[in-house]
């Protein structure tokens, strides 16, 4: 089985490596298309394998090699599948595989599609490295480096110019990944002080044996450790107030928001809560994870209403994935850990094969983005149109499809939990989610043809490529039906979580409540943007006037409260100690250099070319020596 | 009674002498003979220390820096005189070849 | 009491004439003075019962040395007085009078080193030359032959850097070949 685990860790980084040494510089090289996918699909097969063995034998645990081994440091480069990691693991081949097939189709014309698929291949190796590693050290490698990938991903385009925030609230692609790295450090600092602290009170940074070990902390240290990690989780996925970051990423191609911004990198936030349930399930952090959940609600509102009105079709996607990640963390604050996993892996499959119908659209489009601007689509495009409605009935949380039974769950947990208020927010958030993703599916495909005004020649993706999400479409609907067995799978190593006799009782009526706020969302969106042809696109002035569509439109001004208050300050003081590192630290180098120049200009006189001098001076120097010689047989 | 101190400290004193003259000196036949001074003065506390402590390595020393100092006189006249067919002088200061 | 008055004289009249040889302007005095303070070091060796170092110095130093020397001065026209240009005088006078306190210092404070043993031992009732012959074609036998070979050597560099057209080989005839290289040609 060893030799299972290391194919399905490194067979990304070979072709990561693969297509990074061997056609970085050559043009778009088809054998990379083929070889990457193949390789990734490589590891998704041992990573299935591996999971019917978990399944079977218990969790496989292997050590590279020692990593660091300095003084009582010891961390090893060990790796461990069990249940949670086997179930990431498939999750992020699985979405890689198809990603990867579908960038074959994306990334066509692109004449950096080499350097793509390297980039995209050392993401997956990243993210392997951190839902495999068995120590926060390895974990924190990984998160770094699915950090660095994002920001390379992010920032692909990085040719394209700076605009002001008016005409692309992104800016440009590499502001946005540089938006998203810096967001990441931030929240790192939290994560390593975390990390730092268990080394502290432990002594090891191994999974097992910091969970043995923290029973025995007291209460401070541990809020302080979930606090330093929870921190670190909510940079990687995008929670309030680090969120921003997120909807500027995507600007990278949609391959990438895809597997990163939406299936994989920001749920390793989540998967951090999970993996660390021992601690975030103790009783002295009661209060930080009743935090995590009411800010997982929070943030499932609040993207979900700035989601309502914006017009970029990917933003929109964005958004909904920060809603999502809200309702993983409300599950995993309120200690329904599987259900939190469940439904990360749920949402995984349907927000990909949503962002990837949102590229499809966009190929179309010629990267056209305003749902204003399209329209009509269904004609042209009817397998995409297929797929992306699927996606949005599962996201909206429709039976039988996957986003039922997953959604459905943590809304009753949040109702189990007797957390009224947030059962109440999540629910109505299932409302909203239900209208912004079917007005942004009706803008796009039903209606009037608004594109033909804008000249625009919209054209169906390759056949291959519609091939190749069909799994992720397949999954989208049947991964619900299988909650009874993976709750079965994965309840030997995460916490039980059971519903209350009373709540069990309520359950249907819970969720034809959740189901009714859904349907009158998509009914809503129907009526409103399906029925209602030429007069769907019409901007109503009185609204967009408004204070709340304002205030929506804008992100709350978060963004703008941002370079208000953070970032223009910073750059004040920054200039200011700019002046101060001229005056003292460049002020002492230049002085170090001066005084050596001088000395070498003032004595540059001795080398005059005169013998006689040259004399002199050597009979000085004897002198100093016989002088030096005197002194020492004194001193001794 | 004259000790070995003496002989040192005359040998001190004419190594001394010999050394102002090289610092002094332009001209290089006399540098040649403020050469010669030093290694005179140092002969003589080689064969002083030798004696005091009966001892014959001195002299053998004394001996080889004889040696030593009739090759350089032969090697270096020779030299002075191409210098001095080169350049027409002996001087320090005209041959300045070596400039920085 | 001999050794007292011999000694001084000897001192204060090399030191005398070795002034002489080194703040003279005339070449001709200056080397007549080397020479005499040469045979008044010679002196010293006597004194101190290295007799055959003195006459060694004798005939090395004043007879061979001063020879080539008044050859060496013969050849340069020393008649004339030499102008020397003397930058500043005070710096010379002060590292040398400097580098003599120093001596003095060192050599005036008392020998800590009292129990060396000698390794070539002067031995009582042998001549001099006797004695020194010995050790030297024993013990220094391997120095010897080198500076043998480095006076050879010396004498012919003397030869050779002296003598006229020397320097010009006279077993092998050198022809000036003109570069093969085109380029090397062309760069003529």
């Amino acid at each position: 089985m060893e030799s299972l685990v290391y194919i399905a860790l490194f067979a990304p980084f070979v072709g990561s490596l693969f297509a990074g040494l061997f056609f970085a510089r050559s043009p778009k090289n088809i054998i990379v298309g083929i070889v990457n996918p193949a390789l990734i699909g490589l590891s998704l097969l041992a990573s299935i394998i591996l999971a019917f063995y978990v399944a079977e034998h218990g969790a496989v645990h292997v050590t590279m090699m020692d990593w660091i081994s300095a003084g009582s440091l010891h961390i090893p480069f060990g790796f461990i599948v069990d249940k949670v990691s086997v179930t990431m693991m498939i999750v992020v081949t699985t979405v890689s595989t198809v990603v990867h097939v579908y960038s074959n189709g994306y990334m066509d014309h692109d004449k950096s599609f080499n350097r793509f698929f390297s980039y995209l291949s050392a993401f997956v190796f990243s993210m392997m490295i951190l839902v495999m590693s068995d120590n926060f050290a390895g974990l924190f490698i990984g998160w770094e480096g699915v950090g660095v990938c994002s920001w390379l991903l992010i920032g692909f385009w990085y040719h394209k110019k700076d605009v002001t925030p008016d005409i692309n609230p992104a800016i440009s692609p590499s502001y946005a990944a540089n938006e998203a790295f810096i967001m990441n450090r931030i929240a790192d600092l939290g994560m390593l002080v975390g990390i730092f602290l268990i080394y502290w009170n432990v002594g090891s940074l191994q999974y097992d044996v910091v969970f043995k070990a923290l029973p025995h902390l007291t209460d401070g240290i541990l809020v302080a450790i979930a606090i330093g990690l929870f921190i670190g989780a909510m940079g990687k996925s995008a929670q309030f107030p680090l969120h921003t970051w997120l909807t500027d990423a995507m600007e990278g191609p949609t391959p990438v928001s895809a597997l990163i911004h939406a299936a994989t990198m920001v749920t390793a936030g989540v998967f951090l809560v999970i993996r660390a349930n021992p601690l975030f399930g103790m009783e002295a952090v009661q209060g930080v994870s009743y935090f995590i959940a009411a800010l997982g609600t929070f943030v499932a509102f609040y993207a979900a209403s700035m989601a309502l009105v914006n017009r970029d079709l990917k933003r929109i996607i964005a958004y909904s994935t920060l809603s999502q990640l809200g309702y993983m963390f409300a599950a995993a604050g309120l200690g329904a850990y599987w259900i939190a996993l469940f439904h990360l892996a749920a949402h995984a499959f349907f927000k990909a094969l949503l962002f990837l119908g949102a590229g499809n659209v966009m190929h179309a489009m010629d990267d056209e983005l305003d749902l204003f601007k399209m329209g009509g689509l269904k004609k042209a495009m009817r397998g995409t149109y297929i797929y992306m409605g699927v996606a949005s009935l599962a996201l909206a949380g429709l039976p039988p499809l996957a986003g039922y039974f997953s959604k459905d769950a943590i809304i009753e947990t949040a109702f189990n939990e007797g957390t009224l208020v947030l059962w109440g927010m999540l629910v109505f958030t299932a409302g909203l989610t239900a209208f912004y993703s079917f007005r942004q599916v009706f803008l796009t495909f039903e209606g009037e043809e608004r594109y033909k005004l804008f000249g625009f020649h919209p054209h169906e993706m390759y056949k291959y490529v519609l091939i190749a999400m069909s799994p992720l479409a397949i999954l989208a609907v049947v991964a619900g039906w299988f909650q009874g067995s993976f709750h079965e799978f994965i309840i030997t190593l995460l916490p039980e979580y059971e519903m209350s006799h009373h709540t069990h009782h309520l359950a249907g009526k819970l969720g034809l409540i959740v189901l009714a706020f859904a349907i009158t969302g998509i009914v809503i969106a129907y009526f409103k943007y399906a029925r209602r042809g030429e007069k769907a696109f019409k901007q109503d002035e009185k609204v967009e006037n408004g204070f709340i569509y304002k205030l929506l439109i804008n992100q709350y001004y978060v963004p703008d409260f941002y370079v208000e208050f953070i970032v223009k300050p910073y750059k004040a003081i920054s200039e200011k100690f700019w002046a101060i590192d001229k005056a003292v630290v460049d002020g002492t180098v230049d002085m170090i250099a001066k005084v050596i120049y001088t000395t070498g200009d003032k004595t540059r006189t001795i080398q005059n070319g005169n013998l006689s001098s040259y004399l002199n001076w050597m009979g000085a120097g004897t002198l100093l020596l016989i002088l030096a010689a005197a002194v020492v047989a004194v001193m001794s | 009674m004259i000790g070995v101190s003496h002989y040192l400290i005359l040998s001190g004193l004419l190594f001394s002498i010999g050394f102002m003259g090289v610092l002094r000196r332009k001209n290089l036949l006399m540098l040649f003979f403020a050469t010669e001074v030093m290694l005179n003065a140092v002969n003589i506390a080689f064969a002083a220390v030798g004696n005091y402590y009966g001892d014959l390595s001195g002299q053998m020393f004394a001996f080889f820096i004889i040696a030593v100092a009739a090759s350089e006189v032969a090697v270096g006249l020779g030299l002075l005189i191409l210098l001095y067919k080169k350049y027409g002088s002996l001087d320090l200061d005209v041959i300045s070849s070596m400039k920085g | 009491m001999y050794e007292f008055i011999a000694f001084y004289i000897f001192a204060i009249s090399t030191t005398i004439l070795f002034m002489i040889t080194v703040m003279s302007k005339n070449v001709l005095y200056a080397m007549t003075s080397l020479a005499a303070g040469m045979v008044m070091i010679s002196g010293f060796f006597f004194i101190l019962g290295a007799d055959f170092l003195g006459v060694v110095q004798l005939i090395v130093y004043v007879g061979a040395v001063m020879a080539l020397y008044s050859f060496a001065m013969m050849f340069f026209d020393a008649t004339k007085d030499i102008k020397e240009k003397h930058n500043n005088p005070t710096l010379v006078f002060l590292l040398g009078g400097l580098m003599a306190l120093v001596f003095v210092i060192i050599f005036s404070a008392p020998i800590i080193g009292e129990n060396i043993e000698a390794s070539y031992p002067i031995v009582n009732g042998v001549g001099n030359a006797q004695a020194v012959g010995i050790v030297l074609f024993t013990k220094y036998l391997v120095p010897f032959e080198v500076a043998a070979i480095m006076l050879l050597v010396a004498m012919i560099a003397g030869i050779i850097l002296a003598g006229k057209k020397m320097d010009i080989s006279l077993t092998k005839t050198v022809i000036q070949k003109e570069p093969e290289d085109e380029i090397l040609k062309e760069s003529k």
